[in-house]
């Protein structure tokens, strides 16, 4: 590529675009004016999303990475335009997701003496990021940011950051960009282990009772096929995580299920039965695990990972297998018998139905008179033919949408599991909804959550991104309500809340609204909302005191599951 | 149980990895007794020489924390008995002390170490050993009054002839082709 003079502004324009970078959210301000001016002449390239607040920015970013695969794009100010994008750096940190920030920065000579609007950014988002960067100088541009897009999408993905001080945004040099393949000092994956597949293959090959575990790694890896070739190949029943819904078909014979905290009954139990856990792309987080030192204990753990970090973090494996879950799956395929374990399956659906007749079925279908958020989740799921994106918050509707909600495709679940960010579900369906504009997505909020971002109803509205929002309004945070019921003596300490007219907030900013408080109006109303053409606001009343069960109640084995209180 | 560690950390040489080298200690409260940052024998390539006390488990978490940072190369846990190390100390008495009796000379003289520097009022004396050992001496000069006393961070080095990263950047280089 030839040369040419720029200014670092446009430099940082020509460079995301050569990432192949077409839309971007963000918000401007003093010291990154320079790169929103640049911008202003590309508007046929990328589109710019003006968000609320930039903690909204990052969210649409972290939505949009999600169901697309690729990096999402992120602009902000400098000092709180940059503070304001913490807490979603250490969402997309803890979950990780590829998010390509760029900060504006004081000038260079201003750097430490606590001009307006400085803060140390790279210093505060050094824990929250994989990588970061201070640019004070405009040829460093290019480079950085390519740096930036190879960190950020490959191996474990993850959050990268760099801050532009102004001055370098209005330098000029001459421009070309290179893209970054290689760091010596970074190993994105690890080549698989031939010897490694080899002794998990003879360990699941053995396998009396064994147990597939899945997480998100898989769809990081695109080896959505790969596990279900596994599965289908040697018979074993398979449960995900929270971030690993939708990786398979909910609908799968072998599927059985979600794992923890609010997870189903038989994965639970039965991590405790198997004889062999084969665990992929999945991290052992501790709402998984319940307590570490009774879990699956009398199992041998075959882990599949591609972050060595992860290996033997929590759980020690007996045969772990470092590298891109794609390749390692592919090779494990290879090595492992065609089996079946239709007795080890009925165990599980015995299970299922303990599991309906006492939870679900009353949570789904219920005939108490109150709405429940399961009956709303179910009926979002039915009308979509379960082939709609989920975005959700966090709290009691998060746990019931991922129990209840159904899935067809991969990457059709969007939420924020390790750090658990209220206000993530209204944003993040944005860049959701930008990312597959083709596909219906929900954005599925408490009335807590739902007012923690609702700033963005006005980003909705501006660019009618046709979201469907369901706000699961119990006038609790109530999660916390369910904990301080069970564990606190019903202390209800500082969670009830006083709510605004929902529906008039949305018309407010010009959408449609409606607002449901009784079973008979519900399937019309998720019917009408479904049928309107843009976004859609439906507030469901829902029962004040439900809780979310089955429980494994925090510091408790998998084994105690609670299935009521 | 809990023992010390050398913790050596080879990594590029970039501003501000110091911080998130740190940051991994710190966020799991592991205290650093010691630290010391020099350029290794590979030219571009720094090397972080970290102590701590912990367990094994622990020391074993913490490296694999450290080698997820982009800039870092590569790390080694080593226990006291693997390495060859030392430390440098400093130590300021008075003057007046040298020439009252032949105690402070004897004991100098004893320890191994030397003055570097003689004024009217004060001596500078240096020594470099263990820990336990510079310490000694300090215990030693204070019944005469240390008014200034400085130990280094450590310095540690293996009994391999080579540095051990240039094994490892090859292994690396030949990883980096086989993910292509």
């Amino acid at each position: 590529m030839a040369t040419q003079r720029i200014s670092g502004s446009e430099a940082v324009i020509l460079s995301l675009l050569e990432e192949g970078v077409d839309t971007i959210f963000g918000y401007p301000g003093g010291a990154i004016m320079p790169i929103y001016d640049a911008l202003y002449d590309y508007d046929q390239k990328v589109t710019h999303y003006l968000t609320r607040h930039e903690q909204g920015a990052i969210h649409a970013a972290e939505g949009y990475a999600k169901v697309t695969g690729k990096a999402g794009v992120c602009f902000a100010t400098s000092g709180p335009g940059a503070t304001n994008l913490v807490t979603g750096l250490a969402d997309a940190m803890i979950d990780s997701i590829p998010v390509v920030c760029i900060t504006g920065q004081v000038s260079s000579p201003l750097l430490g003496t606590d001009a307006f609007q400085e803060s140390d950014v790279v210093g505060i988002t050094m824990p929250v990021t994989k990588w970061n960067y201070q640019v004070t100088s405009a040829d460093e541009i290019p480079e950085a940011i390519a740096k930036a897009f190879h960190i950020a999408n490959t191996g474990r993905p993850g959050p990268v950051l760099i801050d532009i001080a102004k001055d370098a945004q209005f330098g000029m040099f001459d421009f070309e960009y290179k893209k970054c393949t290689k760091l010596r000092s970074y190993l994105p994956e690890h080549p698989v282990d031939p010897f490694q597949v080899k002794a998990a293959a003879d360990i699941i090959n053995a396998a009396k009772k064994p147990l597939i575990l899945f997480g998100h790694g898989v769809m990081i890896a695109h080896a959505e096929a790969e596990l279900k070739e596994l599965i289908e190949k040697t018979g074993i029943p398979a449960a995900w995580t929270l971030l690993g819904l939708s990786a398979l078909p909910t609908d799968h014979p072998l599927n059985v299920g979600m794992l923890g905290m609010h997870g189903n009954y038989g994965p639970n139990i039965k991590t405790n039965e198997a004889d062999v856990i084969i665990s992929v792309g999945m991290r052992f987080d501790d709402r998984v695990t319940g307590k570490v030192a009774a879990y699956a204990r009398q199992a041998k753990i075959v882990h599949l990972e591609i972050d060595p970090a992860e290996i033997n973090k929590i759980i020690k494996a007996d045969a772990p297998v470092l590298g891109n879950a794609k390749k390692s799956l592919r090779m494990l395929i290879d090595n492992v018998n065609t089996n079946s374990h239709e007795e080890w399956i009925k165990e599980f659906r015995a299970c299922d139905k303990i599991e309906y007749d006492k939870v679900i079925e009353k949570d789904i279908y219920p005939t108490q008179s109150g709405l429940t958020m399961g009956e709303v989740v179910r009926i979002a799921s039915e009308k979509t033919n379960h082939d709609a994106i989920l975005v959700t918050d966090v709290g009691q509707q998060q746990m019931i949408a991922s129990r209840y909600f159904k899935f067809s495709q991969p990457r059709s679940n969007v939420t924020s599991g390790g750090l658990g960010t209220m206000g993530y579900a209204l944003p993040a369906a944005m860049g959701a909804k930008i990312g597959m504009p083709d596909r219906v997505v929900f954005a599925m909020a408490g009335d807590g959550g739902f007012q923690m971002t609702i700033q963005e109803l006005g980003t909705i509205a501006q660019y009618n991104l046709d979201i469907k929002i369901i706000v699961l309004n119990n006038n609790f945070l109530g999660m916390v309500r369910q904990w301080q019921q069970l564990f606190f003596e019903k202390r209800y300490s500082f969670t009830e809340m006083k709510n605004p007219d929902f529906v008039g907030i949305a018309k407010a900013y010009g959408l449609a609204s409606q607002k449901v408080t009784s079973r008979d109006q519900l399937e019309t109303a998720v019917q009408e909302m479904l049928d309107h053409n843009g976004p859609y606001v439906l507030e469901v009343v829902v029962e004040k005191e439900d809780n979310v069960f089955p429980m494994v109640p925090a510091g408790a084995s998998v084994s105690d599951i609670i299935l009521e209180p | 149980m809990k023992q010390e560690y050398i913790i050596t950390v080879f990594s590029e040489d970039h501003i501000g990895l110091l911080s998130r080298i740190t940051i991994v200690f710190t966020r799991r409260k592991i205290n650093i007794d010691s630290l010391t940052v020099s350029e290794s024998a590979i030219t571009g390539v720094f090397k972080f020489t970290i102590v701590i006390r912990e367990t094994p488990d622990r020391v074993e978490k913490v490296v694999g924390q450290l080698e997820k940072i982009v800039d870092v190369l590569k790390v080694f846990a080593n226990t006291n008995d693997e390495m060859i190390f030392q430390e440098i100390a400093l130590y300021k008495v008075s003057t007046e002390f040298l020439f009252e009796s032949d105690k402070v000379e004897k004991i100098v003289r004893n320890s191994g170490a030397r003055i570097l520097e003689l004024t009217r009022e004060y001596v500078v004396i240096e020594k470099t050993g263990h820990s336990d050992e510079t310490q000694r001496l300090f215990d030693e000069l204070n019944v005469f009054g240390v008014t200034q006393f400085i130990r280094s961070g450590r310095v540690a080095i293996t009994r391999s002839n080579i540095e051990r990263l240039s094994v490892f950047l090859k292994e690396r280089d030949a990883m980096l082709e086989q993910v292509d």
